[in-house]
């Protein structure tokens, strides 16, 4: 049988999924022993009581200083960010991509705008947002809104397009007015569409929001990585970098699963 | 009444011309079948009708007015693919018109008003034969019964001019030949006149009253550019069909029978 017709079973297929962290932890495993062995003060490669020593300090022990818990402060005050950010990039994207991708005036007032702007690097707009608006809340939220707006406002547009022009065709047969078919025919589908879409940019929302937290912050994950890198504390950049991937995950899984419950046609349509 | 009216008609794109001189009286409740071969214009014909394209010369009139720039509730469509809204059910889809037309400002209804519309909408469902699928989006629902979706989320707008661009062009054969009957049911209880696009010779006599064939007269690769399509030939099926008479022949022999007229 050729290789492309061979599909692993279910138990094969799992057991091939977990192969490479498998692979990843025993060859960290091994480097840190030998690390340890020559060192035991080797701070580059912790071993395991090394980071539950440190999970255990940032989540679980108060700190003496403020009495609080720095994970879970950290933790709320990423979110917070990033969820603003999303939250800014999610309104702006639908509202100017529905009208871009429907009106053909407005097609041509805002598509070249939009597709200039995408092309800035946002990370070089730090400094200008920084120094307009300060070093608070409001510069990191504009930060990863500015990064991830134009993108998904062009990803929307296209879709709101592509739509067979029969399907629109078909609305006005059937009275629709434009705001109608915007509502009705259009906004619908390109919803699911949207929630993939935010999923994509989940990646580019998290390194805005590290990048902002890095250079000015008093909380934050990104500020307690960048923080203790001054210690070389692995022990806790490590766990704190799985942790935020744990986070994007997991959004990544419920968006995915929020568009299926919410949308369940879109998942029908796929494939055709 | 809903008689068409197509007075020297001209279609040009540029200096492609694809229309020349179109003129054509089509009689309320006719059943008009356009043939002829690909990229004759018999799809931007039907597109005028539907308001989708402006004709570039030339007039077409409903009931002595002239068609309105955009397409509009007057004239109901069918197209061969995306007639139906894959994010509504075969219930939604259906009451979709109906919805729109009464809520000019929220597209839906609820309460009273709604169960008035659902209630002729599951009508019109049955009346195409899709009881019991009414929950079901159109990805879960095969190429036949999708068509038959499409009329009737057209029919329940009760349009003056029903056009269909190659409706039943993809499925196969024995389902063609199950909607061609629903299809000529439908004729002779709305009253309406049916402009096809179709490139099956055999469904355009089975089901019209008249069959048109568009064609180019001069079609020699230095002509082509110059000289459109026109109508070449204009066939009246006789014994002739009229809607909502029952008829005694039986003119397709190896077609389907309806109880009302052939």
């Amino acid at each position: 049988m050729r290789w492309i017709n061979s599909r692993p079973a279910n138990g094969t297929r799992l057991a091939l999924a977990l192969l490479p962290f498998v692979l990843v932890l025993i060859a960290y495993a091994i480097g840190s022993a030998e690390r340890l062995a020559e060192n035991p003060n080797d701070k580059l490669l912790p071993g395991l009581t090394g980071f539950a020593d440190a999970i255990n300090r940032m989540a679980f022990v108060p700190e003496a200083r403020t009495g609080s818990y720095l994970l879970w402060v950290d933790t709320l005050a990423s979110l917070q960010r990033l969820g603003a950010g999303l939250a800014i990039a999610t309104a702006i994207a639908l509202l100017l991509g529905l009208v871009i991708g429907i009106l053909p005036y407005a097609r041509a007032l805002l598509s070249p705008f939009v597709g200039a702007i995408s092309m800035v690097p946002p990370l070089a707009l730090l400094p200008i947002l920084f120094i307009v608006m300060g070093l608070g809340e409001t510069s990191k939220i504009a930060l990863i809104a500015i990064g991830v707006t134009p993108i998904m406002i062009r990803d929307l547009a296209l879709k709101a397009i592509e739509l067979p022009r029969e399907m629109i065709v078909k609305a006005e047969t059937l009275s629709a007015s434009s705001w109608q078919i915007a509502l009705r025919v259009v906004l619908p589908q390109i919803l699911p569409r949207l929630i993939t879409c935010l999923r994509l940019q989940l990646g580019p929302a998290w390194l805005f929001l590290i990048a902002a937290e890095a250079i000015s912050a008093d909380s934050g994950l990104g500020y307690r990585i960048f923080l203790v890198r001054r210690y070389l504390s692995m022990d806790v950049i490590f766990p704190y970098v799985i942790w935020i991937t744990l986070l994007a995950v997991a959004t990544d899984i419920l968006l995915d699963r929020l568009r299926i419950a919410v949308f369940p046609w879109s998942e029908l349509e796929k494939g055709k | 009444m809903s008689a068409l009216s197509i007075k020297n008609v001209w279609k040009e794109y540029g200096d492609q011309i694809v229309l020349e001189d179109v003129s054509i009286e089509i009689a309320s409740r006719a059943f008009v079948a356009l043939v002829g071969p690909s990229g004759c214009g018999k799809s931007t014909f039907l597109r005028m009708l539907l308001g989708q394209e402006t004709q570039t010369k030339g007039k077409i009139l409903l009931d002595g007015e002239p068609l309105p720039k955009e397409p509009g509730p007057d004239r109901g469509v069918v197209f061969q693919r995306y007639s139906v809204f894959p994010h509504l059910t075969v219930l939604g889809n259906v009451m979709f018109g109906k919805e729109l037309q009464a809520s000019r400002f929220a597209g839906r209804l609820f309460g009273a008003a709604r169960r008035a519309v659902e209630e002729e909408a599951r009508a019109m469902i049955a009346a195409v034969g899709l009881m019991g699928s009414e929950n079901k989006y159109p990805a879960q629902l095969s190429g036949g019964m999708q068509q038959r979706l499409a009329l009737a989320q057209a029919l329940i707008m009760r349009p003056k001019v029903l056009l269909l661009d190659e409706p039943f062009g993809a499925l196969d054969p024995g389902i063609r030949a199950e909607i061609h009957t629903l299809m000529k049911k439908l004729w002779h209880e709305a009253p309406m006149t049916v402009v096809m696009v179709t490139h099956d010779m055999r469904e355009a006599f089975t089901l019209g009253t008249r069959v048109v064939a568009f064609e180019r007269p001069r079609d020699r690769p230095e002509e082509k550019l110059r000289y459109g399509a026109t109508i070449t030939k204009d066939i009246t099926i006789w014994p002739p069909r009229q809607a909502g008479v029952p008829s005694i022949f039986r003119p397709d022999r190896d077609g389907p029978v309806s109880s009302k007229g052939q």
